[in-house]
């Protein structure tokens, strides 16, 4: 019975338009704080989900409850039709195999090399032969344009360099969704938008649904409103996005654990709300 | 005040709790899948190969100033040429354990505060949670076997330099007899102090881990969080130490005397 419901909702999964992370009234509160009021939102497959919201506004939080890093009080989580709310540290694992995460400042491992970071979990989670890890990870970091950086420590790696390999790390093993935690503070303009680059890539050529928690405007636009195409000779690249590619990427506004805007980038240009405008501004 | 006592002792009460879980976690995946054995065997190298140099160095000089003091106060009695009995009893019953755990506390306890401190600030734990590893496995099992099993063989090596450096005192300085200082040092010893000499280590470097992980595992605030941590670690295991020794010393005695 289990068994059939599992490939029924893999079945749903499947077809376009399905919701892969629904987040439900989701409550969270560390002591008196309360971080998460009551917020509500639905991802949507090969969407992107944009959280944008001032430094404490909830955004990070979101994130960790989606991969069961944190446990809300209230409210229910699905990701790919499993509850996570519901789930223990065990179970969890099943729902993360799915999942790619970037954390801010990329959490690379800084005892291992470029290869093992991007390659962990394959190498250390994986039955795959060790040769067929290796094509992968060299694969990866080839999508990413850092192949030549494959057996530096992440120290000798610049800011954006470091990010990017976070993000080789996250997809190495395929995921269908990630989740974006800052994935450019700190970094300047041009090497941010490399990020964003790979970002865009990553759910227009690999059909990854992604969210992106993040408070640079200007990376958040720039992300919602191109897309990658690959031309003829097999090259990739990024364009100004068609107006139905940008209304696949929505934006959220967080405000002090509630969501005070949901809509499109153009929705977001036109709020009156004085909140979002000063944010805008 | 009373809020003040309220709230340390709820906090206590928690830590207590969250070190216990962490043990419990940490012996199931001992014994369970999956099991890094790589981390396993690098952590014995870390632990154990990592901390000779100290424990080795610390068990040579308290050998020889046992040998130095004990020959002091044995000339009152004349009793110079049992010098070997008090280096080798007080080396393999108390000295040798407490000082080699010390050590560990200090190189061990500490480094593994500190680097699981960082990796939590750094959000390296969450990024292993996120990429389906238990830190727990991962982290935890590598260092407790190691240190829970080098501990004992660090601390017999540690025992046999110990008794070395009395030797060098006794025959130099004291002008005793290599042959009597030897009689001597094995006709003190009987099987319940190897027995002492043994356990005792096996705890001590059990304790001082598992406490060094509960407390790097819990770091918050940043960088400065990490040195908090490093610095509890150190305190809470050299305190561990010399009262998990009084403790399992007083049961050691019960049982096997």
């Amino acid at each position: 019975m289990a068994t059939e419901t599992r490939e029924k909702v893999r079945e749903i999964l499947d077809e376009p338009g399905a919701p892969v992370i629904i987040f439900d009234h989701v409550k969270l509160a560390f002591d008196e704080k309360v971080i998460l009021r009551d917020v509500s939102f639905t991802v949507i497959k090969g969407h992107t989900k944009i959280i944008l919201g001032a430094s404490g506004s909830g955004k990070s939080t979101a994130l960790k409850i989606i991969v069961g890093l944190l446990r809300s009080d209230d409210g229910v989580v699905w990701v790919n039709g499993q509850r996570v709310d519901q789930l223990n540290e065990r179970q969890l694992m099943s729902v993360r195999d799915d999942l790619g995460m970037i954390f801010q400042e990329g959490a690379l491992f800084d005892s291992l090399t470029v290869r093992e970071n991007v390659g962990y979990k394959l190498y250390e989670e994986s039955d795959l032969p060790i040769e067929e890890i290796d094509r992968r990870v060299s694969e990866v970091l080839g999508f990413i344009g850092l192949g030549e950086h494959i057996d530096k420590m992440p120290s000798e790696l610049s800011g954006g360099q470091r990010r990017r390999v976070a993000i080789a790390r996250a997809m190495a093993f395929k995921p269908r969704i990630m989740l974006y935690d800052e994935a450019t503070t700190g970094l300047d303009p041009i090497t941010a938008n490399t990020v964003n680059d790979e970002v865009i890539k990553l759910r227009d050529l690999e059909g990854v649904s992604s969210i992106i928690v993040t408070h640079q405007l200007r990376d958040a636009f720039y992300v919602a409103t191109h897309m990658a195409i690959r031309d003829a000779a097999g090259h990739v690249q990024i364009v100004p996005a068609t107006p139905e590619k940008e209304r696949e990427a929505e934006f959220i506004m967080l405000r002090e654990g509630l969501i005070v805007f949901e809509g499109d980038a153009d929705a977001l240009r036109a709020a009156k709300d004085p909140y979002i405008l000063e944010f805008l501004s | 005040m009373i809020a003040l006592l309220e709230r340390w002792t709820k906090n206590a009460a928690l830590q207590v709790q969250q070190y216990v879980a962490l043990v419990v976690a940490a012996i199931a995946g001992a014994f369970s899948r999956p099991f890094y054995y790589h981390d396993v065997v690098e952590q014995f190298d870390v632990i154990g190969v990592g901390s000779l140099t100290v424990v080795l160095l610390t068990g040579f000089f308290t050998g020889a100033a046992l040998a130095s003091q004990g020959g002091l106060t044995l000339d009152k009695f004349g009793g110079r040429p049992v010098v070997g009995q008090l280096v080798s009893a007080s080396m393999i019953r108390e000295l040798g354990p407490v000082l080699a755990g010390l050590m560990l506390v200090g190189r061990v306890g500490s480094g593994i505060a500190a680097e699981l401190g960082s990796m939590v600030v750094t959000d390296q734990i969450n990024a292993l949670r996120a990429l389906g590893t238990d830190p727990i496995r991962k982290l935890v099992v590598p260092r407790m076997l190691a240190g829970t099993l080098m501990a004992p063989i660090l601390t017999i090596m540690s025992d046999f330099v110990g008794i070395v450096g009395g030797w060098i005192v006794s025959r130099y300085q004291l002008q005793v007899a290599s042959g009597l200082y030897w009689s001597a040092v094995t006709r003190a010893l009987y099987m319940q102090d190897t027995w002492m000499g043994v356990i005792k280590p096996l705890i001590l470097g059990f304790v001082i881990v598992t406490i060094a992980c509960h407390v790097g595992l819990r770091t918050s605030g940043g960088t400065q969080g990490v040195g908090k941590s490093t610095t509890l670690a150190v305190v809470a295991g050299s305190v561990a130490v010399i009262a998990v020794d009084f403790f399992v010393t007083q049961l050691l005695i019960q049982l096997l005397y």
